[in-house]
Formats: structure tokens, C-alpha cells, sequence
């Protein structure tokens, strides 16, 4: 059997003649049902619990499905349904909104840590320790610990920091106002160590030559920064970009958590409106909106990606 | 599914080309002999602003790294052995009226924190073991023995990466309901986790990428020697896989401890769910205090495992950080 194996790997030629005489004993014979049975735990978990839920997926976004009678084709009603849904446009600009929040506070502050962390040689270490201790917490402890320092009386953690410098207490979570704002600065607390380490393991990858020879060329500080390192870091800039615009539009944990989308829907987001289709005593069942709304999502973040990646290209032939 | 929620498919697919240039690029003797140089030359780190302009950058960095990092940890591990009343009425202040130490025993006792505890440790435990299991006889098996159809099926579960979890969501909700061949459901059984979490993409082409780069030649020479493909797997192929199964292991044990969607959905009988979804059931429920301290046990473990196994994770797992579910 093994001689078989070694033989068929041999080379295109060969395999191709062996290919002609195929039938289920030589099958078996060079080994084929020992890959298959070494292949099965892979077909099955990911038959049963990754190719099939995706296709179910498709189906079923275009029926009626409860769980007592049979599901029924409907064509595009659950689509329309969503659309007519008035809280899926406010889950649309919540989503939107806590990108947009999580872009500026979340996008700008890694790469800064990440370049200054790079020059200060002998703690790199121990600060990337520190800046990655947020990630490893469990993201739900992160929530509930955040929540209890975003208690809204004049004795919460939040409010008595800010009571130091006489800033009057927050209300945080519990206004509409400020409810979106205070979930994204822990998300971004809780995500930035991330990309710091991506960033760091991008800087260690610039070229010393190159600042070498901006020197030569009489570059400043800020000159090689901005003529050496940025453009060295534009490719991954380009894809934490567009990596963390993907995260975001599917936050879920935080809404879920700190307000359950409240108060007056001000952080439902589209991920939250999905579990609520699905699994809430108010909507629940509502199996073919929670799939639709989820392929919708999909469908848009894979156009937008593509659209991205064409434009950035162009951007990085210049 | 809860890796969704934090980091994107695509990211996922980040991190073995990350972590697979990093090899390519290490022998790089010529540039450690060199003075290990940044954006700073020696030459700017001799003038006088920049010097000291570097070492008050220096101090805030570290500042605010330890205000941002280890400060919310500390806080925790303070107030979880702080009577509640003094959390309450000073959360800032250290320990105003001594220690609580009875918070960690009747969290562990009287909120079943312990129960938990070992339920969680149990969930990851078993999806360790499918993804493991998952990955990397699928790895050997489309890496090493090259079937026709494999590339066909790698495809497939690259495919997978591509699809955001939370379309999976309801179907896969309902297989766990009704699943096929076995007749009853899975909803309140440790499968329900187990089985799902060993579908991940992210794992097989971690595996299969290093399996790639083991030499051939290897497994010529057990061949030669009369070794059958299971022999080949089990005391060739696994034994040189140590450090990728080092890192799918801590990636998967970080990810089922992190992981709440979905235990959370099929997981709702109080007696065998794992601590990030009774965490939240429990707040009202329970004293300041005691909750703290739950929280802080809940956080123990993974903080540990982060510091024993570091270089793992900021090396290949920068990108991973959010990886699972």
C-alpha cells in the first residue's frame, strides 16, 4: 500500500496512469480508504455543522419556518419584512455609529502605542504584555467589570475619577445619549491590545537600511516616520481598516450585555435585532428574518471588502 | 460564534500568513549583529531634546499602559476581596475596612462559582479535544496523503472563513435542536459546544500550513522503513507537530473560556452552564462583593494561561486575540 502511495506521488505521469486503471479495490489498495477514514471527523463536523447551516442558511431566509409545521417557500417576504421593520434602520445607524466611534477612538490610538512601544527597546516586552492583558480577559467579564465602573451615581468608579478633576458624574449606559459612546471606549479597550501586537510585529519587519538611508538623505524624526514607517505600514493599515469595520458591524457582546439594546433602542445593533428575531419572547421564531437580516449582512460586508480591496490596490501601486 | 462578535473571519485568515512569513524572514543573523536600530539612530538618541523629549514619551507610554492594562485587572482583584459596603461607598480607596476574604468562599460555595468553574473548565476541555482531533487528522490527511478530491475539499472549508457566524446562527441552532441520524436533541448536552467548535477553518489551515513545511523526505523514510499511514501519523507526523498543536491548544482553551452566544443559546439548564453565561444571570442576584469575586475567578485562568504561554500569543496571535467560537 505504501509503495502505492509513494508511487502516485511520484509524479503527474504517473499518477495519471494509475488514475486510468481506477476502481474500488486499487482504490483501497493505495490507501484511499485509509485518507477517507482519516478525512471523516473533518466531513462530518464540518458537513453537519458548517456546510450544511450555510446552505440551510440560503434556504431558509426565503421560508417560513416555525418549529411545529413544515416550512413554507415565501420568495422574498422575509427581506421585505426586515425592510419594513422601522428598528432595522435604527439597528442600521446604531451599527453604523458605533463604527464610526469605534474607528476614531479605536483606529488612530493602537498604531501611536505600537510606533512609540517599538522605539523603547528594553520594556517592549513587558509592555506588550500590559497593552494585551485587556484581550485575554474574558470578554464578558470585560462587560460586566466596565458596567459596574459605568454605575451612574456620583460613587461609580468612572464618576470618581472624573470627580478628581471636577468633571460632574455621567450618566454612561443609562442615557441614550451616551449609552453608544461608553459601549464602544470598552470595546476599544478591550480590542486595541490586538492590533498593537500586529502593528509591532509590522514594525519589526521595516528594514533598519531604510532609515539608514533616509538619514543619509537628512530625514528628521517625523520625516522618517512619515516617508519610511508609514508607508512600510500602509498594507496592514489598509487591512486593520477594513478588518476592524468588519468586526464592528457585527458587535453583539456589548449591546447584548451593558443595555440589551436600551434605552429606547438607542444601541440595538444589527447583530443584536438577528438574536432578537431569533430567540427573544418578544419577536422570537421569527427564524426567516433572523436569516435574511444575517445574509443581507454578509452580502454587504463581502461587496464592501471587495470594493475596498480593489481601491486600496490602485492606492498601493502609486 | 463568539469570535465573530470580536474579530472578523478575514482576520482569521490573517494570522497563518502573519505567523508564516515570520520563519521565512528570521534568519536574519546580519541584522542582529547590527545594532538593533528603530525609526531613533543612535545618533538622534545622543541629542539632547530627543532625549529627553524619549524618556518623558517613555514614562507617560508606560503611564498609560499600566493605567489601561493593569489597572481595571487590579481594581477587580482589590474589591474582589473588599466588603461590599466599602466598594460601594469608596471604590478607589484600598481596602478602607480591611479585607473580605470570605467574598472568594461564598462566591466558590453559595453562588456555585466552583460548579461553574468546572463546567467551563469541561466545555473546553471538549473542544479542545474535536478541534484538535478535527484538525489534525484533516490536516495530515489533505497535507500528507493528498487525496484527488482534497483540494476540492480545502477549498471548502477555506469557503468557510468567508462566512460570517452569524449566519449560521439559526440553522445551526436547529441542527443542535433536531441533528441528524441521532434523534434527540443536543440542546443541554456539552455536544452542543463540543461538536460546533471543532468546524473551524481557521484551525485546519493553521495545521495544514505546517504540516506543508514538514520535510518530505521524513515520511519517505517511514514509508521505507514499513511504517503504515496511521503509524505515520501518530509517531511521526504528531510528534513533530508539537508547537502547532501547542498553539491551536491555547487558542482553542482561550476561545471556549471567552465563547458566549452560543453556550448561552443551547446551553440553558443552570446545572451545566459555564461561567460567561451564568456571570450575567447572577448580577442581580448576588452581593457587590461576592459577584466580584466571581468575576475575578472567572478571569483567573485565562490570565494565567496568557502569562505562562505569552510568546504564543504575541507572536502568532496578535491577529488570534479574538479568534474563537
Amino acid at each position: 500500500m505504501s509503495v502505492h502511495t509513494s508511487v502516485r506521488q511520484q509524479g503527474r505521469v504517473a499518477s495519471a496512469r494509475v488514475q486510468r486503471r481506477h476502481n474500488p479495490i486499487t482504490w483501497v489498495q493505495r490507501g484511499g480508504l485509509t485518507t477517507l477514514v482519516f478525512l471523516l471527523p473533518l466531513l462530518i463536523i464540518f458537513g453537519v455543522f458548517s456546510w450544511t447551516p450555510i446552505v440551510e442558511a440560503v434556504v431558509m431566509s426565503f421560508q417560513k419556518t416555525n418549529l411545529v409545521t413544515a416550512p413554507v417557500f415565501v420568495g422574498w417576504d422575509n427581506f421585505v419584512a426586515v425592510f419594513r421593520d422601522p428598528v432595522f434602520w435604527i439597528a442600521v445607524r446604531n451599527t453604523g455609529y458605533f463604527a464610526a466611534l469605534a474607528l476614531i477612538f479605536g483606529y488612530p490610538i493602537p498604531l501611536v502605542a505600537a510606533v512609540l512601544m517599538s522605539e523603547v527597546k528594553r520594556m517592549k516586552g513587558f509592555y506588550s504584555v500590559l497593552a494585551y492583558l485587556p484581550v485575554v480577559i474574558p470578554p464578558v467579564v470585560s462587560v460586566l467589570l466596565w458596567k459596574i465602573f459605568y454605575d451612574a451615581s456620583p460613587n461609580g468608579v468612572f464618576n470618581s475619577i472624573l470627580g478628581w478633576v471636577g468633571i460632574p458624574p455621567q450618566p454612561w449606559i443609562q442615557d441614550a445619549a451616551t449609552a453608544m459612546a461608553s459601549l464602544v471606549l470598552e470595546a476599544t479597550w478591550a480590542g486595541a491590545g490586538g492590533t498593537i501586537i500586529i502593528y509591532l510585529a509590522a514594525l519589526t519587519s521595516v528594514s533598519p537600511d531604510l532609515y539608514d538611508a533616509a538619514e543619509v538623505d537628512g530625514a528628521s524624526i517625523w520625516g522618517k516616520i512619515w516617508h519610511v514607517t508609514m508607508p512600510q505600514l500602509r498594507g496592514i493599515l489598509f487591512i486593520t481598516l477594513i478588518l476592524q469595520i468588519i468586526a464592528t458591524a457585527q458587535v453583539f457582546l456589548q449591546p447584548f450585555l451593558f443595555t440589551g439594546g436600551g434605552p429606547v433602542n438607542s444601541t440595538t445593533t444589527i447583530l443584536l435585532l438577528i438574536y432578537q428575531y431569533a430567540f427573544t419572547q418578544s419577536l422570537g421564531g421569527a427564524y426567516g428574518e433572523a436569516t435574511a437580516l444575517s445574509l443581507m449582512l454578509a452580502v454587504f460586508l463581502a461587496v464592501l471588502s471587495i470594493v475596498y480591496f480593489r481601491i486600496t490596490a490602485r492606492w498601493s501601486d502609486k | 460564534m463568539e469570535r465573530q462578535v470580536t474579530t472578523s473571519v478575514q482576520s482569521e485568515l490573517a494570522i497563518p500568513a502573519a505567523s508564516h512569513d515570520e520563519p521565512r524572514r528570521r534568519p536574519r543573523r546580519a541584522v542582529e549583529e547590527q545594532p538593533d536600530r528603530g525609526i531613533l539612530s543612535a545618533a538622534d538618541r545622543r541629542r539632547p531634546h530627543v532625549r529627553i523629549g524619549g524618556a518623558v514619551l517613555n514614562v507617560l507610554l508606560g503611564v498609560c499602559l499600566v493605567v489601561v492594562g493593569l489597572l481595571p485587572l487590579l481594581w477587580l482583584l482589590k474589591s474582589a476581596v473588599t466588603p461590599t459596603q466599602d466598594t460601594l461607598a469608596h471604590p478607589l480607596a484600598l481596602f478602607p475596612g480591611g479585607i473580605a476574604w470570605s467574598n472568594v468562599t461564598r462566591a466558590w460555595n453559595d453562588v456555585q462559582i466552583g460548579n461553574y468553574f468546572f463546567n467551563t473548565i469541561w466545555m473546553a476541555a471538549g473542544e479542545w479535544a474535536v478541534q484538535l482531533l478535527v484538525a489534525t487528522t484533516g490536516g495530515f490527511a489533505l497535507s500528507v496523503l493528498k487525496p484527488r478530491y482534497g483540494k476540492l475539499i480545502s477549498g471548502m472549508v477555506l469557503a468557510t472563513l468567508f462566512v460570517p457566524a452569524v449566519v449560521l446562527l439559526v440553522p445551526l441552532y436547529l441542527t443542535v435542536l433536531h441533528p441528524p441520524l441521532i434523534g434527540h436533541s443536543l440542546i443541554n448536552t456539552f455536544w452542543a459546544v463540543w461538536l460546533p467548535a471543532g468546524a473551524s477553518a481557521f484551525n485546519v489551515l493553521l495545521v495544514m500550513r505546517f504540516f506543508d513545511s514538514l520535510p518530505k523526505e521524513v515520511f519517505e523514510a517511514a514509508k521505507t522503513d514499513g511504517a503504515g499511514t496511521f503509524r505515520l501519523f501518530w509517531s511521526v507526523v504528531l510528534p513533530m507537530s508539537k508547537p502547532i498543536i501547542g498553539v491551536v491548544s491555547v487558542f482553542a482553551i482561550t476561545a471556549a473560556w471567552a465563547d458566549f452566544l452560543w453556550p448561552n443559546l443551547v446551553l440553558k439548564d443552570i446545572g451545566i452552564q459555564p461561567l460567561s453565561v451564568r456571570l450575567p444571570q447572577i448580577q442581580s442576584s448576588t452581593d457587590l462583593g461576592v459577584y466580584l469575586a466571581a468575576l475575578a475567578i472567572a478571569t483567573l485562568i485565562p490570565v494565567v494561561i496568557f502569562l505562562i504561554f505569552q510568546r504564543t500569543f504575541l507572536r502568532g496571535g496578535g491577529l488570534g486575540g479574538a479568534v474563537k467560537g
